[in-house]
């Protein structure tokens, strides 16, 4: 692409401002791959056929996810000067009633899960709906909205993602602009310090840190990657943030491309997300349209681009030496550090290469518009920011929940997501996936943040946040994270490859009720040796599910052992 | 696969990173698994060894060296979906569809029925957690599936008790 146009962010703002408040009613039905499975799917084809007969006086749309996905499918209906009311469970048979209702000027009360009379963007965009409807209540009334609070899914839910005008109506591409119009790479960096951003696909390392590593490395060719592979099983953050709000992290590694001297940047994306995939490449086609991304980006000397790289399944590419060997077109097994990939000669094609996670990158528009001692404020002095989980399992009110970092498990688990199932007891979570561990409930006043995660022996991981009840079998969930484990070992080093296996078969021996208490101790000292030499994460990290609950569940593993 | 499908998924790689697992990929998505004629044709266009190539599909799991059935139904086996009843789900289906074969945790478990009709395979995640447990028929997501309601959905796909 030569000489592309000034991106024209007025125009399309005005745009996308008269998409989100229309001046006839809006209909948005969510459709990320929750909801659409859920039945939105078919009612958003109900509604087609309903408002397509009667001509041309509502806006029909889609949008993303608002994370209550107990509460699936969705539909948000915004009528000129009252409030956006989010109705919940609907049904395709329910489309004909809301239809009429919104005719009249009304919504179907019974079906109403809230209203939002004005939404803050945060980027420093408020959209004011207006007021009525005041028997249907407010959204910070809702149990599981108010103890959260929505940086990084700030738009999820009320936005269309694929339409561009709409998220630079609500702020969208205003911190691009400024960075690379008004900022130094080394100010913008320097902004991302400040902030304390630290790395959210699960290890922490501080994110401005790495910036300028790989900024400061030399060469004049420099690669980022995001990783979106989200290989921890029970987690879909990653998936939501790119089928809501994909422009976001489009965005975010623009300004870290600049930031670092990038002029590709990668997207690895895992092949079991196709609407991810859809979403992002349609979000690209459209950046590249208005100038966004290809050369001389708002008028600069900046040039971008962005390509998607489709994963193909495997928990190993976690890894950042295993995802480069993967998108080189290798088996993804990876190799000592260092080199380290922001190091010549360890990045993709050896060139230095800054690896960030999804929701790594969506932070950077909010803390470049908003600045780094805004973002700060947010968490603990050293766990700053908020952090989304995916709030599953056995919990009465599943979905995403966005929360400050430092939060703890109790606001979690019962505030939120209401306890149990079905009202049975909750007896731990289990955080991190396969690297991760489970915390027992009397360890719910845990703070949730990278350190206090790793005191209790699990980690914080990229956010997965599986409730375990009453009648979960804890050493059944160390076998199932072992089984898995072992089977995505790459086979490389020993102690992960054999140490693994030999722990499986223990866990298999116990489970079937033929294990003795010298196979407990056994079982120890394997995870204290595959932990200690282990060549990667992987296998490092594999050990914590059963050695978390054989600390905190021995009784568990008591019962079933021969006396 | 014919030699013009290939080159033109071939033509839209213009950049060598993440080509050889994307263009793996299509075909996978096309063919429903990797044919081995496939597999030689690319070899030889790309110059890229045989046994490279070979590495790759049986390394990832996304990938598969053998035809599957008519239907493919995938279970999802993610940590969510795993204390929510995928096991049973999976021990429902294999008897239901008539499957001696034990289902292991493989990521590579792939079964078809005699008939050619239905393929079972399982998934790590798919990140569809809220509503688990999960599974896919065709590239459509079932959430909340029970033991229950399995004969109800396998119906739409023509599976009749037999």
């Amino acid at each position: 692409m030569t000489g592309a146009a000034e991106a024209d962010l007025p125009a399309r703002e005005a745009a996308g401002l008269r998409k989100l408040k229309p001046d006839r009613p809006r209909i948005a039905v969510g459709l990320a791959t929750c909801g659409a499975a859920m039945g939105g799917d078919r009612v958003y084809r109900r509604f087609q056929e309903i408002i397509g007969a009667g001509g041309d006086d509502i806006m029909l749309t889609k949008t993303g996810c608002i994370g209550y996905c107990r509460e699936e499918p969705q539909v948000n209906i915004t009528i000129p000067g009252r409030p956006l009311v989010i109705l919940h469970r609907v049904d395709a048979d329910d489309v004909e009633e809301i239809v009429t209702a919104v005719r009249a000027g009304e919504v179907p009360y019974e079906m109403a899960l809230c209203r939002v009379p004005s939404w803050d963007h945060v980027t420093g965009t408020t959209v004011e709906y207006g007021g009525g409807f005041d028997r249907i209540p407010l959204y910070q009334d809702v149990r599981f909205f108010s103890h959260q609070k929505k940086v990084v899914l700030r738009n999820a839910g009320f936005i269309n993602p694929e339409d561009i005008d709409e998220y630079i109506a609500v702020g969208g591409y205003a911190a691009a602009k400024t960075a690379l119009t008004e900022m130094e790479p080394d100010a913008v960096v320097a902004e991302v310090e400040r902030s304390g951003l630290r790395g959210r696909g699960g290890a922490g390392f501080p994110t401005g840190l790495k910036w300028r590593i790989t900024r400061k490395a030399p060469g004049d060719e420099k690669y980022i990657i995001c990783n979106a592979d989200e290989g921890d099983p029970g987690a879909y953050m990653n998936r939501n943030e790119m089928e809501s709000d994909p422009h976001m992290l489009i965005e975010g590694m623009i300004i870290g491309a600049y930031a670092i001297g990038a002029r590709e940047g990668l997207i690895y994306l895992r092949a079991e997300y196709p609407l991810a995939i859809r979403r992002l490449e349609l979000a690209i086609a459209q950046a590249r349209t208005c100038g966004l991304l290809g050369e001389r980006i708002f008028g600069t000397g900046f040039d971008f681009e962005i390509r998607i790289v489709t994963g193909a399944g495997a928990f190993v590419c976690g890894e950042s030496t295993a995802l480069i060997a993967s998108i080189e077109g290798r088996t993804g097994r990876p190799h000592p550090r260092p080199p380290r990939l922001t190091d010549i000669g360890g990045g993709l094609w050896k060139k230095p290469t800054d690896l960030n996670n999804v929701e790594t990158w969506c932070n950077v528009p909010v803390i470049i518009q908003n600045g780094g001692d805004w973002y700060a404020r947010i968490g603990t002095e050293k766990n700053t920011g908020t952090k989304v989980f995916s709030l599953v399992g056995k919990v009465d009110r599943v979905g995403l929940v966005e929360v400050p970092l430092g939060t703890s498990l109790n606001t979690i688990v019962f505030d939120i997501g209401n306890g149990g199932s079905q009202g049975k007891k909750v007896k731990a979570v289990q955080t991190g996936g396969p690297s991760g561990g489970c915390i027992p409930v009397r360890l719910f006043d845990t703070p949730v943040d990278y350190e206090n995660l790793n005191r209790v022996g699990s980690i914080m991981g990229s956010g997965g946040i599986v409730v375990m009840d009453e009648e979960t079998n804890m050493v059944d969930i160390a076998r199932y994270f072992v089984n898995f484990a072992t089977g995505e070992s790459c086979g490389k080093c020993v102690p992960c490859r054999e140490g693994l296996k030999h722990t499986l078969l223990l866990l298999n021996k116990i489970m079937a009720g033929k294990g003795t208490e010298k196979d407990l101790d056994t079982l120890g000292l394997l995870a204290d040796t595959i932990q200690k030499t282990s060549l990667c994460g992987l296998g490092q990290l594999a050990p914590n599910p059963v050695l978390t609950t054989l600390a905190y569940f021995r009784e568990e593993y008591g019962a079933l052992v021969k006396k | 696969m014919d030699e013009k499908t290939l080159d033109d998924v071939i033509s839209r790689y213009d950049s060598p990173s993440g080509r050889l697992l994307g263009i793996l990929g299509e075909i996978q998505n096309r063919e429903g698994y990797v044919p081995r004629d496939a597999l030689e044709m690319l070899s030889a266009k790309l110059d890229v060894r045989l046994s490279q190539l070979y590495g790759l599909v049986t390394f990832y799991s996304f990938f598969s060296l053998k035809p599957v059935g008519d239907h493919v139904i995938t279970v999802c086996m993610g940590t969510a979906c795993h204390v929510r009843g995928a096991v049973e789900v999976l021990a429902a289906l294999e008897q239901l569809l008539g499957i001696e074969d034990e289902a292991t945790q493989d990521g590579k478990f792939s079964v078809t029925t005699e008939d050619n009709r239905f393929t079972l395979e399982i998934a790590r995640c798919f990140g569809a957690c809220s509503m688990a447990p999960v599974v896919e028929i065709d590239g459509n997501l079932y959430g909340y599936v029970t033991p229950e309601t399995l004969p109800g959905i396998l119906g739409n796909y023509g599976w009749r008790e037999s």
